[in-house]
């Protein structure tokens, strides 16, 4: 199997992507298949850091809390936006000491923070295991510790470690 | 090879929906890096295109051709994927760069280093 599929989580996201640009057949299946397994190949000369998926069936779970949680504060930010100078607001940055450790998850934490409006990733800090966010509508800055270690770092470690 | 008139009110309702929706959110995000005065503010507005302002025109474009072509169409999706994917990469450039600046200028208004803090309890807090 290691051998043969040395990625198959790459393979197989590789092999879906040929197929959503391409069609769903079975001579795109085979092209596809056949691709991704070169491309894997290639791959093996880079030595990425395998992740490792322990509990994956908590992923549509984690997709679904950080989509509505997108929604949400895609909202707050437009009105942040809309309201202007009208309202006072702080922002700042938030210290949170991080338990992660596993790089695949510590990049999909960051996607996450990313791409929720809002939250920036600024820094994190290997040696301290310190995340540096800074948050544009900073009320409560332990709140965001919590929902930042609650919300996404508990299910990460689940899925990840 | 537009059919439009041979799109069904409700999906063309809802492709101009989520446009509608998707193209607001992008403008609001352009709006607010106009707007934010400081570098760390302005890096928040941007997001807005990239996530739900991207993910709203996609599922509109989703609906129109899966409705037009009567097949699902789905590699949209991928737009969506990539966007966030990459945009962590650009944003923590932007951002350490801006840190480091406002670090070496010795601004108040930044944390420092969480190692210089560290050492500096060590040593007892003298500096």
């Amino acid at each position: 199997m290691n051998r043969v599929l040395p990625y198959p989580l790459l393979a197989a996201s590789l092999l879906i992507m040929w197929m959503l640009l391409n069609a769903f057949t079975l001579g795109h299946f085979v092209l596809g298949a056949a691709i991704s397994m070169i491309a894997t190949h290639a791959m093996t000369s880079l030595q990425p850091s395998k992740p490792r998926l322990r509990r994956w069936q908590l992923l549509p779970r984690l997709a679904a809390i950080v989509m509505l949680d997108i929604l949400r504060s895609n909202l707050a930010v437009a009105t942040i936006v809309l309201q202007g100078r009208r309202r006072e607001r702080v922002s700042g940055f938030v210290a949170i000491p991080l338990e992660l450790r596993d790089r695949t998850a510590l990049a999909l934490l960051a996607c996450i923070v990313t791409s929720t409006p809002g939250t920036a990733w600024v820094e994190y800090d290997t040696d301290t295991e310190i995340l540096l966010i800074h948050v544009l509508d900073l009320i409560d800055e332990d709140g965001w510790i919590e929902l930042i270690k609650n919300r996404y770092e508990s299910l990460l470690l689940e899925i990840f470690e | 090879m537009t059919h439009i008139e041979s799109l069904p009110a409700w999906a063309a309702l809802l492709t101009a929906l989520f446009v509608l929706i998707g193209a607001s959110l992008t403008l609001l995000g352009a709006i607010g890096t106009l707007r934010f005065h400081r570098f760390f503010e302005r890096v928040h507005a941007p997001t807005l295109g990239t996530s739900w302002g991207t993910g709203a025109i996609v599922i509109s474009s989703m609906i129109f051709f899966t409705v037009l072509q009567s097949r699902p169409v789905f590699h949209e999706i991928l737009i969506g994927a990539f966007i966030t994917v990459t945009t962590p990469v650009t944003l923590m450039l932007l951002a350490r760069a801006a840190l480091y600046r406002d670090r070496a200028e010795g601004r108040e208004d930044v944390p420092p280093h969480p190692a210089a803090l560290r050492r500096k309890a060590s040593s007892g807090g003298e500096d």
